[in-house]
């Protein structure tokens, strides 16, 4: 069988608006290899997104695809999902083979609907099942999802329950199907740490029960370190450096990786100002020229201001774009606090 | 000094049905004091984003008082009272798109509040001072012609921040406001709260579930759980003594950013089915720091 469930070649998207073209997507690679973790973190509005509305087929009407590929591997065969139309995504992919969580509670629920209603909705469209099935396993789904009072819950509106429930309805929608692919879009940002602890260990068991696949977008770091087999960093529009959630914790070697790990605040820190990446993200309505993060990278060479770097490979998993790993690159060391925190562990 | 605001004994129900009312808030009190950050953690729909609607009045609270600014705001509120809350006490919504109008331009939601209390003399001032905050949190002044749903996530919530802030109010009560934000960019928002605050002395009602982030901003934290304040105390106490389960089983559960460590840990369960803190009392630990016991 195919080591890959799901895999992103070369995917390129820009967004028209009245002020221009946005080149959001500037050529991503990515790999969810079956049953395993695959994280992506990185800078507010670098495409984490974006890319995946174009994996489920939901990308914004002033969005064009350049170029790309994004391969579904189903038995045997091999699907390019953006070949298909909308119809066919909704009916044979999106929701039972694959399911996905939005950034924005609100905007994926209903706001006419009650809750119990829209969780067997996607039941009703997919699986031969009566009505007292599916709503006896919405039920459990709530439970599942830790909410309390499920059976009365179901006749709520979504105004009427918290963020973070909202939240765990929409977590409990995107597997009332069984998928095999689950893309979680910051799926915990609105639960206090117990419950989203509750919520990872709950997508692990069904991760290790049904071999699910799972795409995890946060911004949270610690919850990287618990749930990621595989860690992608995005900036401006491409991942910049990917590796194991052990490489990329333990041994991240694109700069602004470091700065991520550094800005990342413990229960330790008390310093007065917390540490954030100087300078702003580049405007991608202007093609950037040479390496998107140049002007922001203390460590940048001529070349850097001139030719957009390539994968480095560091290992069989390990790879990123920066001109600090060509092999007449100078030695640059690792930011003195982050070697610290790294040496502490 | 006065505290800026005052809860005193809040309580917020709501009636979904004949047979089912949800207490969300139950007898919840603290102060908050000109200059400073009070931030707010707990369960996940245990109350804290209804105590900052009640405290803004989108809510009547069911019972309770809350003081603002010497000013009793619990009961009907007079024109001239409504229009010092609405000038003095901004809210920062957790839910970033259902909170923007997706019909308007960014430039227009931040000025909206410029707007109504004339806080400007001319277009070409409006026009910076829009132009002045998207930059302090991280936007650029171009997308001030931008529409809400063309921005990413962290993005809208930074438009919230930026509506907020623009208002130079007395209370800013911010409901998760650097939740959806990257790591860099959150520190860059905390840092620029910060600074707002040594500079205007604002209070910030500070909610949030990121709980580092909560120890490094407040000057003392409320731990809710069920709709209970269930302890209180300042910063260092709640983390370096938590009395109360729920805030112990809470800090057990931070992820650590360290795979090794993370990917083996389990977190402390708490239990709390057989408790009933209607009949809890509030105990003193020390001068600043309490907790509900039986
Ligand atoms: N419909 C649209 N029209 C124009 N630009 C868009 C549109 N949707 C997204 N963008 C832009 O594309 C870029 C990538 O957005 P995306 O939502 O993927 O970011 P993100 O990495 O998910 O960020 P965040 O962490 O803040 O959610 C951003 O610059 C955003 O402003
Ligand atoms: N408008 C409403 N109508 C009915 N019930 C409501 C309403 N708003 C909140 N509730 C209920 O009140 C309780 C507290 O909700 P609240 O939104 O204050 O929680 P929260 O602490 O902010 O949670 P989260 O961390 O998930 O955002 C929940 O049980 C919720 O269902
Ligand atoms: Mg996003
Ligand atoms: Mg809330």
């Amino acid at each position: 069988m195919e080591k890959n469930i799901l895999s992103i070649e070369n995917l390129d998207v820009t967004f028209r608006t009245n002020s221009g073209n946005i080149h959001a997507i500037r050529g991503i690679d990515l790999n969810l290899p079956r049953g395993k973790t695959v994280a992506i973190v990185g800078e507010s509005g670098s495409g984490k997104s974006v890319t995946m509305k174009a994996v489920t087929g939901l990308l914004d009407d002033n969005s064009v695809i350049n170029s790309g590929k994004i391969f579904y591997f189903q038995g045997g065969k091999k699907i390019d999902l953006l070949t298909l139309t909308k119809k066919e995504l909704r009916k044979k992919i999106n929701g039972q083979q694959i399911s996905m969580v939005f950034q924005d509670p609100m905007t994926s629920l209903d706001p006419t609907m009650t809750i119990g209603a829209q969780i067997t909705e996607g039941m009703f469209l997919h699986k031969k099942i009566s009505k007292a099935d599916a709503e006896k396993k919405a039920v459990e789904l709530l439970k599942l999802v830790g909410i309390n009072d499920a059976e009365k819950r179901m006749k709520n509106f979504p105004h009427q329950l918290s963020g973070g429930m909202r939240q765990r309805v929409v977590i409990a929608i995107a597997l009332s199907c069984e998928p095999k692919v689950l893309i979680c879009d910051e799926p915990t940002t609105a639960l206090d740490v117990t419950i989203q602890a509750k919520i990872l260990d709950l997508i692990k068991n069904i991760q290790e029960k049904m071999g699910l696949s799972v795409i995890y977008i946060t911004h949270d770091l610690g919850v990287v370190a618990k749930v990621a087999d595989f860690v992608n960093v995005m900036y401006a529009g491409k991942i910049i450096e990917v590796g194991t959630a052990e490489e990329i914790f333990y041994d991240p070697r694109h700069p602004y990786t470091w700065g991520l790990l550094s800005a990342m605040p413990d229960l330790e820190t008390d310093d007065d100002r917390l540490y954030s990446i100087p300078g702003s993200p580049p405007n991608l309505l202007h093609e950037p020229v040479g390496d998107a993060f140049a002007t922001r990278n203390k460590f940048a060479m001529k070349i850097d201001k001139k030719i957009s770097p390539p994968m480095f490979r560091i290992s069989e998993t390990h790879f990123a774009a920066t001109w600090l790993l060509h092999p007449d690159a100078p030695k640059v060391e690792l930011p003195a606090e982050l070697k610290k925190r790294i040496e502490r562990r | 000094m006065n505290p800026l605001l005052k809860v005193k004994n809040l309580r917020q129900y709501f009636k979904i049905s004949r047979n089912f009312t949800v207490k969300a808030v139950n007898g919840v009190s603290f102060e908050i004091f000109p200059g400073e950050t009070y931030g707010l953690v707990g369960e996940s729909g245990s109350g804290k984003t209804t105590i900052g609607r009640s405290i803004i009045r989108l809510y009547d609270p069911t019972g309770g008082e809350i003081i603002f600014n010497d000013k009793n705001i619990s009961g009907n509120l007079d024109k001239k009272t409504n229009r010092m809350l609405r000038k003095n006490m901004q809210m920062i919504f957790q839910d970033p798109m259902s909170s923007l109008n997706p019909r308007k331009k960014i430039a227009d939601i931040i000025g909206e509040g410029l707007d109504i209390y004339h806080s400007y003399k001319n277009l070409r001032e409006r026009n910076e001072i829009i132009a002045n905050i998207l930059q302090k949190v991280g936007l650029s002044p171009a997308h001030a012609e931008r529409y809400p749903h063309q921005f990413s996530g962290g993005q809208r919530q930074r438009v919230g921040i930026a509506r907020a802030l623009v208002m130079n109010p007395k209370l800013i009560i911010a409901d998760e406001c650097i939740s959806a934000l990257d790591v860099s960019i959150q520190a860059q928002v905390v840092n620029l709260m910060k600074d707002i605050q040594a500079e205007t002395t604002c209070a910030y009602l500070f909610i949030a579930h990121d709980l580092s982030m909560v120890k490094y901003i407040s000057d003392r934290i409320g731990v809710l759980h069920r709709g209970y304040l269930v302890e209180t105390g300042l910063s260092k106490e709640i983390f370096s003594n938590p009395v109360h389960p729920y805030t112990k089983s809470l800090l057990s559960a931070v992820p650590i950013p360290n795979p090794a460590v993370e990917k083996q840990r389990k977190f402390l369960n708490y239990d709390s089915s057989n408790v009933d803190y209607e009949h809890c009392t509030m105990k003193k630990i020390s001068e600043t720091h309490f907790v509900l016991e039986n």
